[in-house]
């Protein structure tokens, strides 16, 4: 009986292909959107991990300098000399050929075991390693992406495998040089095991304190948001995809009826033809989920490299270019598969396990039930709303933010179906015409049936709208900052300070103004920043992007009687101005702060003289340059010094640079977008055909009464435009919504910045005709379909055998 | 002459091979008059009621409708004759299931641009509509959706009135009944009624008979 129950079910698919192929690309699309983006978020995740594995950092304590990054190297001598066993570290990083690079100095002889390093004795090549030039180590991909000339002080280039990617490991004397650091340390990693009886390092090194291994790292706190970011937007797309299968099983079930009825009758009991149903679609989820996992690689590999830029960009962080297949996310898609498609089709299997005696379709019923639901969907949509509103007021953190989008995005898709029946019901009071009210009349009725997918519709493109303006309003934003940033014309480093002492005399008779760019790690506010030396120069008073400032903040700089910062810190320190910032050296008053865009972590400037005064012994190296003429001053300098090209960079360069991370983040962004845009195009489609099947009595009559096939084909992509039409106008205020909520919520929880909300008009009017242009895709086949009716198939409507 | 159809014929095509439905069917009909067509179940009488209405291309022969031959006509034309000059009353499911029996009722009239609101409200209430006429069609039973479609067929003034057994599905009490309002409408519109019906009885009552068997007008 069940056997023959299953080949009665399933043969319903051989006759209607198109609709089983709707279901399984509906399941798939969902599953690889999903699958792709924690295919990106394991991708680097795991490397997070391997940079943090390094030397076994992840799980050693070790000794840091109280409230400063680095430290003196003789607390090191110290500590070794009393006994313990302690190994030094200097991190550090650098710009190279055109990759941001980590650096991390290491003692060959004490380092906790690490691939690469042991391999040094084994070869001979241990003196290489800690004799200038020196040697570093750095894995296969970074080294075949680096030459020997682009690194400080041109050391060897030593491939190995288990080197993160992104990481050189060197000899801590070697490091010391590339980063400008001489005899300091980062920390001492202590090995696991430390013998009883020794001193107390306390007394040994004072101002050290003991910490806890790092686990995952500052990497995986930093680029967090980010992550979150991805998975909002993978949920998103996996819930639109969930309105295709909702829609297509939905069809399926509606159209097998009649055997349903058959089997019931022959003796099978409603909850086994449930039971033979869910496993009916088990074979589906498992069979599409399969395939969406591998789109879902597919997926993955083609936008990795835009993420791995924009990681690597905005923090620093190196992910690889590929994607491995990983158990934790082809499992995690998998389930989602499954547990997907049983939500969607729960509703059906609930109807058909209940309900004894199968009631005919009565759309009509159907629409007025609808209609009942409408006001507790309204009243739902209020609650979200409300619920929306409080957490832009009260809301903290990250989370609260996308609790805030979800709750927005919820609200405005539930709201949607009332929308248009209130929009649908003053159309029907206002047209004129007997068709126009027949389109009005049958309108309305197909509304509940495409309300779903419309409201997947409504989803995809407020996001749209939503990150588009983010986006647009970041790149205005950005490059107005930019151009205030880098007032200079031409930057230019030397490569030791006894070049940079000798360009700088060297400029000082060919510029307008030479102005030394120095900097140092700090601690600020808890946690690692940078503090800079400023020259007190027209360049800066003029130009600098203060957001806040105290009336004579250039003056209190330049004397050293106060200190800027930027907003990242200003607001996680909760800082107002005058309020003291802890520096090396002595606090200082806050006087301004400044927009710094795209950099997580907390900055200070200090005036020049006192920042010699507090970082005593730093060279200084790099200068911006104001000059007439750019081009002339470079050649000189280039020709002069020798200087690779990536050290004498003009305005343009810099800003193309800058921008160019920032395209490739939301080249991430804007595909994921549009996959989701597809997505909610498929399904229309799905509820389009779905409704395709009760179209024929209600357009029958019509066509009897004098219409012919062409124009009822012509109303129903008419329809079609017109709801999506309704829609994407709807969608634009949900979407400005969540642009906001990204700008002013987001953002500053995420990255600590506030970005101004910018309009583009010209974005909507694109994206409208995108929807238009989805929707009308979504309706070719239904439409042509109606074009091309069988009067035979119309007739039967009328006749007795139906 | 109103309608002529001359040497009609119809086949088609199924798995099982061509089947021949018309084989050469030849009758006419004048303004005013009405003709029962009887048959066996599975005749052709539906068949021929389709190609006479336009709603189905036929394979030969001609059928003239106040002259003009529909064999040379396109989709678009058979539409616009269908629009002003032939009313339709199928079996069951005439209604348009989104308007009201009102709307219903004007929809036909107003396509054909001959809307007359009186005259509508005259056939409510002849039909016993009028307290009906803000329901939607899922709301009726299925004597009062005949009625509902009687009416919007007589409301446009068609010149022939097509209808395939319109008391078919219903009891015969409430058949009669409905069969009364059709012929004393028609008769009242001046339409001429071509009618497809299984019982003699009702048969009987029209101008004259035409029989189908074996694809022919026996
Ligand atoms: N679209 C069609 N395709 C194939 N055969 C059809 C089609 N429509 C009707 N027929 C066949 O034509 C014959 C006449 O049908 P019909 O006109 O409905 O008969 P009646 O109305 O007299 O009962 C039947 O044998 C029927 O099966
Ligand atoms: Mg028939």
């Amino acid at each position: 009986m069940m056997r023959a129950g299953m080949a009665a079910i399933l043969s319903h698919w051989r006759r209607h292909p198109v609709q089983l192929a709707m279901l399984l690309a509906g399941l798939m699309l969902a599953t690889a959107l999903w699958t792709g983006v924690q295919a990106i978020n394991a991708e680097a995740r795991a490397s997070y991990a391997r940079a943090a594995a390094v030397l076994g950092q992840d799980r050693l304590e070790r000794f840091v300098a109280e409230g400063a990054a680095r430290f003196d190297q003789a607390a090191h001598v110290a500590l070794r000399r009393a006994g313990w066993p302690v190994s030094p570290v200097l991190e550090g990083r650098i710009r190279a050929g055109g990759l941001r690079l980590t650096v991390l100095g290491v003692d060959p002889l004490t380092a906790p075991p690490q691939s690469g390093l042991a391999g040094l004795a084994a070869q001979g090549g241990f003196l290489r390693f800690i004799t200038p030039p020196g040697e570093v180590l750095a894995h296969p991909v970074t080294a075949a992406r680096l030459t020997e000339a682009a690194l400080p002080g041109g050391p060897a280039i030593r491939a190995a495998e288990g080197v993160p990617e992104g990481t050189l490991i060197a000899d801590i004397g070697i490091a010391q040089a590339m980063l400008d650091a001489p005899g300091q340390v980062s920390r001492l990693l202590i090995a696991a095991e430390v013998p009883a009886g020794l001193p107390d390092w306390r007394e040994i090194a004072p101002g050290l304190v003991r910490e806890a291994p790092e686990g995952a790292g500052d990497l995986a706190r930093l680029t967090d948001s980010f992550h979150l970011n991805l998975t909002a937007f993978g949920l998103l797309a996996f819930a639109v995809g969930l309105f295709i299968v909702h829609a297509a099983v939905g069809l399926a079930f509606e159209e097998r009826r009649g055997t349903f009825r058959t089997l019931r009758a022959l003796g099978l009991p409603g909850g086994r033809l449930a039971a033979l149903l869910a496993g009916e679609l088990l074979l589906f989820a498992v069979v599409a989920g399969g395939a969406g996992v591998v789109l879902g690689w597919l997926i993955a590999a083609a936008l990795l490299p835009d993420v791995a830029a924009t990681l690597s960009g905005l923090y620093g962080a190196a992910v690889p270019g590929s994607v491995a297949l990983r158990a934790e996310w082809v499992a995690a898609g998998l389930a989602i598969a499954v547990a997907g498609t049983l939500a969607a089709g729960a509703q059906a299997l609930w109807r058909i396990a209940r309900l004894p005696v199968l009631a005919p379709a009565r759309p009509r019923a159907w629409a007025m039930a609808a209609a009942g639901g409408l006001r507790a969907q309204a009243a739902a949509a209020g609650a979200l709303a409300v619920a929306a509103g409080a957490l832009a007021v009260r809301g903290d953190g990250v989370v609260a933010g996308f609790a805030l989008i979800g709750c927005l995005l919820l609200a405005a898709a539930l709201a949607l179906p009332v929308a248009l029946h209130l929009a649908l019901r003053a159309a029907a009071a206002r047209v004129r015409g007997v068709l126009a009210e027949w389109f009005v009349a049958d309108t309305r009725q197909q509304v509940p049936g495409l309300s779903l997918s419309l409201m997947a519709l409504m989803l995809a493109l407020a996001a749209n709208v939503g990150v588009a303006t983010m986006v647009a309003s970041f790149r205005a934003t950005f490059t107005g900052w930019l151009d205030q940033r880098l007032a200079a014309e031409l930057y230019v480093t030397a490569r030791s300070p006894d070049e940079g002492a000798r360009l700088a005399s060297f400029l000082a008779a060919r510029a307008e103004a030479v102005l030394p760019i120095v900097s140092a790690e700090a601690v600020l506010d808890d946690a690692p920043g940078q503090v800079f030396g400023m020259a007190d120069h027209a360049t800066f008073r003029d130009a600098w992007p203060l957001i806040a400032a105290a009336p004579d903040v250039w003056d209190r700089v330049a004397a050293g009687t106060g200190v800027l910062v930027n907003e990242q810190l200003w607001r996680r320190a909760g800082l107002r101005l005058g309020d003291p910032l802890p520096l090396p050296g002595g606090a200082l008053p806050v006087a301004g702060v400044y927009s710094d865009y795209g950099n997580p972590a907390g900055q200070a400037i200090l005036g020049l003289a006192d920042f010699d005064r507090r970082f005593p012994g730093l060279p200084h190296q790099a200068f911006a340059v104001r000059t007439a003429d750019p081009a002339g001053v470079a050649e000189a300098v280039t020709a002069a010094f020798d200087l690779p090209p990536d050290r004498v960079l003009d305005q343009a360069a810099v800003k193309r640079f800058s921008l160019a991370v920032f395209e490739r983040t939301f080249a991430v962004t804007g595909a994921l977008n549009l996959l989701t845009l597809g997505v909610a195009a498929v399904a229309l489609l799905a509820s389009m055909v779905t409704l395709g099947a009760m179209r024929l009595p209600q357009l029958a009559p019509v066509w009897a009464a004098g219409l012919t096939r062409g124009r009822l084909a012509a109303l129903e992509m008419a329809r079609t435009l017109m709801l999506a039409a309704l829609t994407a106008v709807l969608a634009l205020p949900v979407g400005l919504a969540l642009a906001w909520v990204l700008l002013a919520v987001v953002n500053v929880q995420a990255f600590g910045w506030r970005l101004p909300l910018h309009l583009f008009p010209g974005d909507w009017a694109v994206l409208f005709a995108a929807a238009l242009a989805a929707a009308a895709l979504a309706a070719a086949l239904p439409v042509r379909r109606i074009a091309r009716l069988a009067p035979a198939d119309l007739l039967r409507v009328f006749a007795h055998e139906r | 002459m109103l309608l002529d159809v001359d040497g009609l014929t119809k086949t088609f095509a199924t798995a099982e091979g061509p089947v021949a439905v018309l084989r050469g069917v030849s009758f006419a009909l004048d303004a005013g008059q009405s003709l029962a067509l009887t048959g066996e179940s599975g005749s052709g009488k539906s068949t021929l009621l389709h190609c006479v209405a336009g709603l189905e291309p036929f394979d030969g022969g001609a059928v003239r409708i106040g002259g003009a031959d529909l064999a040379g006509m396109g989709e678009a034309a058979r539409a616009a004759l269908r629009r002003r000059t032939v009313g339709l009353v199928f079996q069951q499911f005439n209604l348009i299931p989104s308007l009201t029996a009102g709307a219903n009722l004007a929809f036909q009239a107003r396509l054909a641009g001959r809307h007359d609101p009186a005259f509508c409200a005259h056939l409510a209430a002849r039909l016993g509509l009028s307290g009906l006429l803000d329901r939607y069609p899922e709301q009726l039973s299925g004597g009062q959706q005949q009625r509902v479609a009687i009416g919007r067929a007589l409301a446009a003034r068609p010149a022939l009135l097509l209808a395939d057994e319109p008391t078919g599905n219903l009891d015969e009490t409430t058949g009669d009944a409905v069969m009364d309002l059709l012929l004393d409408g028609v008769a009242e519109a001046g339409a001429a009624l071509l009618m497809v019906t299984h019982s003699m009885r009702l048969a009987a009552r029209l101008g004259g008979r035409l029989h189908l068997a074996q694809g022919r007008i026996a």
